[in-house]
């Protein structure tokens, strides 16, 4: 499951945290640090966290199927 | 219907766009794109080979071996129905032909294109000594893995060269793993040049309470590397030396515009020159009409700043000026979007975390408007000629907003009135930045609005 | 322009008469954003300039700082983090969070979603053989009740005691010279009394006793902050008490009623039961259990919108009107679980954002999934239900259902 949270607006309210603690982690008393890549497992409450936060900074990818088809890559 | 719209819609059916640069400016811009409406084909090409991913990470969450630099792979907003040529770079534009060179010796033809080809990481400049195993830079997840590799490995020291954000935040990740580490600064202070003199006392404070070697004033002359070509030894122009294993070379980055060296855009050592809403200049200083740049590699005018070009390396900066850029990719020129929003930046070092908002290297005067400096929670506001320009908040992001309105409304500095939780003894002192000052008169324009579609500056008539 | 009087408007929202439906009236408010009343005090309505005063640090939380000092205010005892400005309601916050949320204990409330779910479970299988039913007082009362009073450490079986004293507290907060009875205040202030000597003769044993309660905790635990004073603890554990009991109960009642308003979420929720996250927050937003907060002061002079509000004014933050406001929520009337980027204002904002949010979404989205999952073809007996008293935290005193 991929997740991105935009730090420059996120207040440190702490809600993701409380609610997925082991994607979401308090480093100190405001700044968050987060796992981008969380395990499926973590889904639900991945998800509780996302929609908890105040100030919805937390994107968390939705789609399903491939990312891409890539034309060309170095080997 | 005028042949304006005509065309306009033609274009957004079968239309065709390149972005150069994949990354987290490039992709937040094709899906950009998609939401407004273009179904034409859209290309993504790349030198790196991974899908977009996200970089700050890979000096913090990657460092602590929490999260594997190949787990920062960038959510998607929406698919975006690309052809993506990742591990290709550009190498050429031709702006009389609309086409893109490839290394691949491919050419890519385009109606409009995007430039986000961002920064790379600034290297030792003794190339034999950047060569040194045991010797990182950190830009790509490549870098981050190879760091990480190497302070799980337990070195006996870690010399970091450049105490600006990235290199603050690795030697606070070192710490945290109680590895030794030493930094070394030109400057008189860590953070110095991008928030001035009294925070960097602050953060000096923070890098010594927590064990750094921090040495400031000194620059590293030389990286000396054992038989086996490892990096073992710096020498100091003080005549010092330390004795290290990893050496992290922190000194900034290098705009990645020289494949553009020859298509007539505005490049120079800080970005491709853009107008507010995002369309390159050419060398003249001529607006183009097809080619459009956001991100770390932008240059662009911000009218808080008395239209000044200001290139930033935000991470939000690139997420919002992609938006921007790709709305009026696809838009006629009354509709367009200028990009005005305010800058703004964190940084978490040593359990704290620092954000800013506004440009604190605009400024003349600083004081600390709310909270406590010795308990590390405070709010610094910045003003030039008796306006706010900028505030620096150390674990007191909530109050952020406040400033950033403050800066668009050009409030008055330093902040008249009182709060409960202002320090007894605020008063502004100096910046003190490293660089000459910029120069400014009084507020010439605030912003108002506040969605994309209704954001404008007015001016300041006195 | 925006210091139009709008004095009608409000004396109707605060009027019971109105208290089903007071939505109507804050679309009238919202036309004067920031409104000054007759007596001096100041009403904001509108999401922007209430979102902008909330992470305005002019703004005061502690009524000492009002000019013309509040009738409910009680002067001698020591205020809770609520009434609090910084430093002291970030050191009192910080301390309290030690024993409840991250960074110090992360793990507490997603680990209390076992227990939750037992509790509700025991209350609903108690509802199986009824054909009528009570959701105030059978489900939405008791549970939340129950989870505060184990997290605090203070017995259950105490809870009519202090349910008396907690309704004549909130009873007094809107209390009004003019048109109220004196004995509305002085039960508010007695009640202030009872609660606080029965919390401090909880308090007294539990020093030098270590415990998992947080009135053990906070007794004797040391942290980087010290420890809090006696008084201190006892007026945290009162603000927890309250804000526990009187909040929680309102949401899961308003989205009871909801959802027999709006029988299609009903069944959608019964179908996926991963709506419920983004569902409780369109509840914060639609039904909020906090209408108000009516207690703010002017620390200094403040500019909001095209207004100057002087220092000393009182402010009344009208959260339910911003959470409806067409400026910033697409068809705001509609109720509509699948609402994007729903930046609701059912917690407050800024420094004083809701300390037990997290608990209260996790009760919530609980136990409406196991009510919609477990009663019987449910049906409402009266629409609309009968309100409590309060304004400030509005919701149903009874919601009668039927099912089977
Ligand atoms: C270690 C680290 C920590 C950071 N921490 C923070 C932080 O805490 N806060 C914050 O606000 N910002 C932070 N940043 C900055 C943030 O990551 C950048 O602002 C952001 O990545 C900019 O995105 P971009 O897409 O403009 O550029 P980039 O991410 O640099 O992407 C540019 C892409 O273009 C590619 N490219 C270059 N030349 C060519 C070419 N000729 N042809 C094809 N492709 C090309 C590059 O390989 C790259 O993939 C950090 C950056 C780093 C490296
Ligand atoms: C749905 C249920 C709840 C709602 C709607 C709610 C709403 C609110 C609101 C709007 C505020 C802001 C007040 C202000 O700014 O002055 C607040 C603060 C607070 N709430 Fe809640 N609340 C709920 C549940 C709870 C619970 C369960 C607890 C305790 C565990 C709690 C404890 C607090 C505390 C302590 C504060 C003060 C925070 C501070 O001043 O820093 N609340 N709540
Ligand atoms: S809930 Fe949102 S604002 Fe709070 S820490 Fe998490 S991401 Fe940041």
């Amino acid at each position: 499951m991929r997740v991105v949270v935009d730090l420059s607006r996120c207040q440190g309210y702490a809600q993701c945290a409380f609610l997925a603690p082991d994607a979401f982690r308090m480093h100190g008393e405001e700044a968050l640090m987060y796992d981008p890549n969380p395990d499926d497992s973590q889904r639900d409450q991945v998800l509780r966290a996302a929609a908890a936060c105040p100030i919805q900074a937390i994107l968390v990818e939705q789609l399903e199927g491939p990312a891409m088809t890539v034309e060309a890559r170095r080997s | 219907m005028t042949s304006r719209v005509e065309a306009l819609q033609t274009f957004k059916r079968d239309g065709r766009i390149v972005i150069v640069g994949a990354s987290l400016a490039g992709l937040r811009a094709a899906e950009s794109l998609r939401d407004e409406g273009f179904t034409g084909s859209l290309t993504m090409i790349g030198d790196e080979t991974a899908e977009p991913y996200d970089r700050p990470p890979l000096s913090k969450q990657v460092l602590t071996g929490w999260v594997p630099a190949t787990g920062t792979t960038l959510p998607r907003r929406r698919d975006v129905d690309a052809q993506w040529l990742l591990g290709t770079p550009a190498t050429g534009l031709d702006l009389a032909d609309n086409v893109v060179r490839l290394a691949d010796g491919r050419e890519v033809p385009f109606d409009r294109m995007l430039i986000s080809t961002g920064v790379r990481a600034r290297p030792w400049p003794v190339a034999a000594e950047a060569a040194l195993t045991g010797v990182f830079v950190v830009r790509t997840r490549e870098d981050a893995e190879g760091l990480q590799q190497a302070i799980a490995a337990g070195p006996k020291r870690v010399l970091i060269i450049g105490a600006g954000f990235t290199g603050s935040e690795i030697a606070s990740i070192c710490r945290e793993r109680d590895i030794a580490v030493t930094v070394a600064e030109l400057g008189s202070g860590p953070l110095v040049g991008a928030l001035g003199a009294m925070i960097g006392e602050i953060a000096a404070d923070m890098q010594l309470a927590n064990g750094v070697d921090l040495r400031c004033g000194v620059k590293v002359t030389q990286l000396e590397g054992d038989a086996q070509g490892r990096f073992r030894r710096a020498h100091f122009s003080d005549g010092s030396t330390v004795d290290a294993d990893v050496a992290v070379v922190a000194l900034g980055g290098i705009r990645n515009t020289e494949w553009l060296r020859d298509s007539g855009l505005a490049i120079g050592p800080w970005g491709v020159a853009c107008d507010s809403g995002c369309r390159a200049f050419d060398l003249n200083g001529l607006v183009t009409d097809d080619i459009f740049v956001a991100g770390d590699v932008a240059r662009c005018p911000h009218p808080i700043y008395e239209y000044r070009f200001i290139s930033l390396e935000h991470w939000a900066n690139a997420v919002e000026q992609a938006e921007i850029a790709a709305h009026n990719m696809v838009n006629l020129q009354a509709d367009r979007w200028p990009h005005l929003a305010i800058p703004t930046f964190w940084s978490i070092q040593f359990g704290v975390n620092i954000k800013s908002v506004g440009v604190p290297t605009f400024a003349d005067e600083v004081i600390v408007a709310q909270g406590s400096v010795s308990e590390h929670r405070f709010v610094a506001a910045y003003g030039y000629k008796g306006r706010v320009t900028a505030a620096v908040t150390f674990n007191n992001a909530k109050w952020l907003d406040h400033y950033r309105k403050l800066i668009e409304a050009a409030a008055p500095f330093p902040p008249a009135q009182p709060t409960p939780d202002q320090p007894a003894d605020a008063k502004p002192m100096p910046v003190d930045f490293p660089g000459p000052l910029l120069l400014s008169q009084d507020a010439t324009v605030v912003v108002t609005g506040h969605d994309p579609s209704e954001r404008r500056v007015t001016a300041v008539r006195p | 322009m925006t210091m139009t009087q709008t004095p009608d408007t409000l004396h109707r929202i605060l009027d019971y008469a109105n208290r089903a439906d007071p939505y109507p009236l804050y679309a009238e408010l919202r036309k004067t954003p920031v409104a000054r009343q007759e007596d001096g005090s100041y009403v904001i309505s509108t999401y922007r300039e209430l979102t902008d005063i909330l992470h305005n640090p002019h703004l005061s939380s502690d009524i000492r700082n009002l000019a013309r000092p509040m009738a409910a205010a009680d002067g001698r005892a020591t205020p809770a983090f609520i009434n609090l400005d910084p430093p002291e309601h970030d050191r009192m916050r910080r301390m309290a969070m030690r024993h409840f949320g991250p960074p110090h204990t992360p793990g507490l409330v997603d680990g209390m979603r076992p227990d939750l779910t037992a509790i509700v479970s025991g209350l609903i299988d108690d509802l199986a053989d009824k054909t009528q039913i009570d959701i105030v007082d059978d489900f939405a009362y008791p549970f939340p009740v129950t989870v505060i009073c184990h997290l605090l450490g203070v017995p259950r079986e105490d809870e009519p005691r202090f349910h008396q004293w907690v309704n004549a507290i909130i009873d007094a907060i809107d209390y009004d010279a003019k048109t109220d009875p004196p004995e509305k205040l002085s039960n508010g202030e007695q009640a202030r009394k009872d609660i606080h000597a029965y919390l401090g003769g909880l308090l007294e044993p539990r020093h030098g006793k270590p415990g998992d309660d947080l009135l053990s905790r906070l007794a004797n635990e040391d942290g980087p902050d010290g420890r809090m004073t006696d008084e201190e603890i006892i007026s945290t554990a009162n603000l927890l008490l309250i804000a526990g009991h009187e909040t929680t109960v309102n949401l899961i009642t308003n989205g009871m009623l909801t959802l027999l308003r709006h029988p299609q979420h009903l069944q959608r929720l019964r179908n996926e039961p991963d709506l419920i996250v983004p569902l409780v927050e369109e509840l914060l937003r639609y039904e909020p259990p906090v209408h108000i907060i009516p207690w703010r002061a002017a620390y200094s002079d403040i500019a909001i919108a095209d207004t100057v509000i002087p220092k000393g004014s009182q402010i009344m933050l009208m959260l339910a009107s911003g959470s409806r406001d067409p400026d910033r929520f697409h068809d705001p009337d509609r109720f509509d679980p699948d609402r994007r980027d729903n930046q609701h204002l059912g917690f407050g904002s800024g420094i004083h954002l809701c300390f037990g949010g997290p608990l209260a979404r996790l009760e919530t989205q609980i136990a409406l999934t196991e009510l919609v999952r477990r009663l019987d073809k449910p049906r409402l007996v009266a629409d609309p239900p009968p309100y409590r008293p309060s304004p400030v935290l509005r919701g149903p005193i009874h919601l009668h259902v039927e099912q089977g």
